[in-house]
C-alpha cells in the first residue's frame, strides 16, 4: 500500500469513524436511563419484577452481542414484520445489551451507599425522592465512574461489531480496504482511531474524577 | 408538658426480643440519658422512637401526638403526613454522624431546613452560621466533612439537627467513635444544650456525663428497665445489678 492510497483512505476512515461516534453517543444516550430504571427493577421488592430483570440481564450479558446484533436484526424484527434500517437494528442491540451492563453498575453502587445516609436524611425529614436525588445520586456518580469509563471504552471498542449487520463503521471499512488494497495496513489505521477516540473517552472520565475529588 | 411518652415498648428481630416491654416519658427541658451494657436494646429504643425500626407493640407519642399505638393487639402508625409532621419534632445525632460529604459543612446544615421546612436559603444560612459559632465551628462554614476531625463531624452533625428545631433531641452514643480528648468537646456542646433546656434523651457510655448532665438515668438490660432514677439515686442504687454494672465504672 502506498502512501497516495492511504492518504486518500484517511478521510473515508474520518467519515466511517462519525457513524462510530453516533453509534458510541445513541448508544449512551438511551443506555444509560434505561439501565437507571433496569436497576429500580432489579432491586424491586416486587419478587416478579426481579425474576424478569434477573432473567433479561442473563440473557443480554449471557449471549456474545454479535449474536444479539444477529438475532434482532434478521430475527425479530423480520418476523414481526418490521424492516428497521441496519444502524437502528444496531442502535436497538446495543441499547438493550449496554443498559444490563450499565443496570448492574448502578446497582453496585447504590448498594455500596453506607445505610448511614438513608437514615440520617430520613431523620431530616427528606423523602424517598429528595433522598435518592440530593443525597445518594451524587455520591454514586462518583462511585461508579471508574466502572462506567472502563464500560465507554469498551463500546467505543463494540461498536466495530455493528459490521455484522451491514452497518458501515470504521472497522467495516477498514476490512474492506484491507482486501482492496491486499495490504494490512488500514487495520492499524482503524486501531490508531479507536485508540484516538478512546484516549479522549478516558480523558474525559479522569477530567470527571477529578472535578469530583473535592470530597472523599 | 409532655414531649416524649413510650408505653409498653416491643421490638424483636426474628426470636430476639429486643426491647421487652418499656415505658417512659419526658417533660419539656428534661435530660434523659439512658446507660446499659452493649446489646441491652438502647440504640434499638432510639432507632424505634425515630422510625427507623419498626416497632412490635406498644405506644409512642411526641408532644401528644400519636405516632403509633396497639389497636386490638395490632400495631398501627399515624398516617404518612402526620408521621412526617412528627418526625419534624425530633432530630437524632448518630454514633458516626453520617454527614453528607459531598455538601460543605454549611450545606449540610442548610439542606433539610431549605428543602424539607421550605425555609428561604438566606434565612438557613443564618440559622447555619449561628450553630455554627456556638460549636466553635465558624471557620468550618466551607469544610467539607472528609476534612474535619471527629469532634468537629459530631459538632456538626448536632447543628445539623439544631437547624431543624426539633422539639427533642436524641443521641445514640454520640461520643463511641470519639477519644477522650474529643469527646469533651461534644459534652460541652450538650451541657450548653440543656442549660437552654433542650429536652434530650442520651444514649451514653460515659457514666460521669450521665451523672452530671442527666435530670433523669435509666438503665436497660435485656431490653428491659433495670433501674431508674436521678442520677445521684442510680449511682447509689441498692439494685444488685445495677450495683455491679456501676462497679465496673467505679473501679476505673
Amino acid at each position: 500500500m502506498n502512501i497516495n492510497s492511504l492518504l486518500k483512505l484517511v478521510p473515508h476512515m474520518v467519515d466511517a469513524s462519525l457513524t462510530t461516534l453516533n453509534i458510541f453517543f445513541l448508544t449512551l444516550i438511551f443506555a444509560v436511563p434505561l439501565g437507571f430504571v433496569i436497576c429500580f427493577g432489579r432491586m424491586s421488592k416486587y419478587k416478579p419484577v426481579r425474576k424478569i430483570v434477573e432473567f433479561y440481564l442473563l440473557i443480554m450479558r449471557g449471549t456474545p452481542l454479535i449474536l444479539q446484533l444477529i438475532f434482532f436484526f434478521y430475527g425479530v424484527f423480520p418476523f414481526f414484520g418490521l424492516s428497521l434500517p441496519r444502524f437502528w437494528a444496531a442502535i436497538f442491540a446495543f441499547v438493550l445489551n449496554y443498559a444490563a451492563y450499565f443496570c448492574e453498575i448502578f446497582r453496585s453502587g447504590l448498594e455500596s451507599m453506607p445505610r448511614g445516609q438513608r437514615e440520617a436524611a430520613a431523620v431530616l425529614g427528606f423523602t424517598k425522592t429528595q433522598t435518592f436525588f440530593r443525597i445518594l445520586l451524587p455520591q454514586v456518580i462518583k462511585r461508579i465512574l471508574p466502572p462506567m469509563g472502563s464500560e465507554c471504552m469498551t463500546l467505543v471498542k463494540d461498536t466495530a461489531l455493528a459490521q455484522v449487520i451491514g452497518v458501515a463503521e470504521l472497522f467495516q471499512l477498514a476490512n474492506s480496504s484491507v482486501s482492496r488494497e491486499a495490504s494490512i495496513i488500514p487495520i492499524f489505521v482503524a486501531g490508531v482511531f479507536y485508540l484516538l477516540m478512546n484516549g479522549i473517552v478516558s480523558r474525559c472520565f479522569s477530567a470527571l474524577e477529578k472535578r469530583l475529588n473535592y470530597y472523599q | 408538658m409532655n414531649v416524649l411518652s413510650v408505653e409498653n415498648l416491643r421490638k424483636s428481630f426474628g426470636d430476639l426480643e429486643v426491647i421487652q416491654d418499656i415505658s417512659f416519658s419526658l417533660e419539656h427541658g428534661e435530660v434523659l440519658a439512658i446507660i446499659g451494657p452493649s446489646g441491652s436494646g438502647k440504640s434499638t429504643l432510639l432507632r424505634c422512637i425515630n422510625l427507623l425500626e419498626e416497632v412490635d407493640g406498644g405506644k409512642i407519642s411526641i408532644c401528644g401526638e400519636e405516632m403509633v399505638s396497639e389497636v386490638d393487639g395490632k400495631v398501627q402508625y399515624a398516617p404518612k403526613e402526620q408521621l412526617r409532621a412528627i418526625r419534624l419534632k425530633t432530630g437524632l445525632v448518630f454514633q458516626n454522624y453520617h454527614l453528607f460529604p459531598h455538601f460543605s459543612v454549611l450545606r449540610n446544615i442548610t439542606e433539610a431546613p431549605v428543602h424539607v421546612s421550605n425555609v428561604p436559603p438566606a434565612q438557613a444560612e443564618k440559622t447555619a452560621h449561628e450553630l455554627l459559632d456556638k460549636m466553635g465551628l465558624a471557620e468550618k462554614a466551607d469544610a467539607y466533612p472528609c476534612q474535619l476531625s471527629g469532634g468537629q463531624a459530631q459538632r456538626v452533625s448536632i447543628a445539623r439537627a439544631m437547624a431543624m428545631h426539633p422539639e427533642i433531641l436524641f443521641f445514640d452514643e454520640p461520643t463511641s467513635a470519639l477519644d477522650p480528648e474529643l469527646t469533651g468537646e461534644i459534652l460541652k456542646v450538650i451541657k450548653e444544650l440543656a442549660a437552654e433546656k433542650m429536652t434530650m434523651v442520651i444514649v451514653t457510655h460515659e457514666m460521669a456525663f450521665a451523672r452530671e448532665v442527666a435530670d433523669r438515668v435509666i438503665f436497660m438490660e435485656h431490653g428491659v428497665i433495670v433501674d431508674q432514677g436521678p442520677p445521684e439515686a442510680l449511682f447509689h442504687s441498692e439494685n444488685p445489678r445495677t450495683r455491679a454494672f456501676l462497679g465496673n465504672y467505679y473501679r476505673i
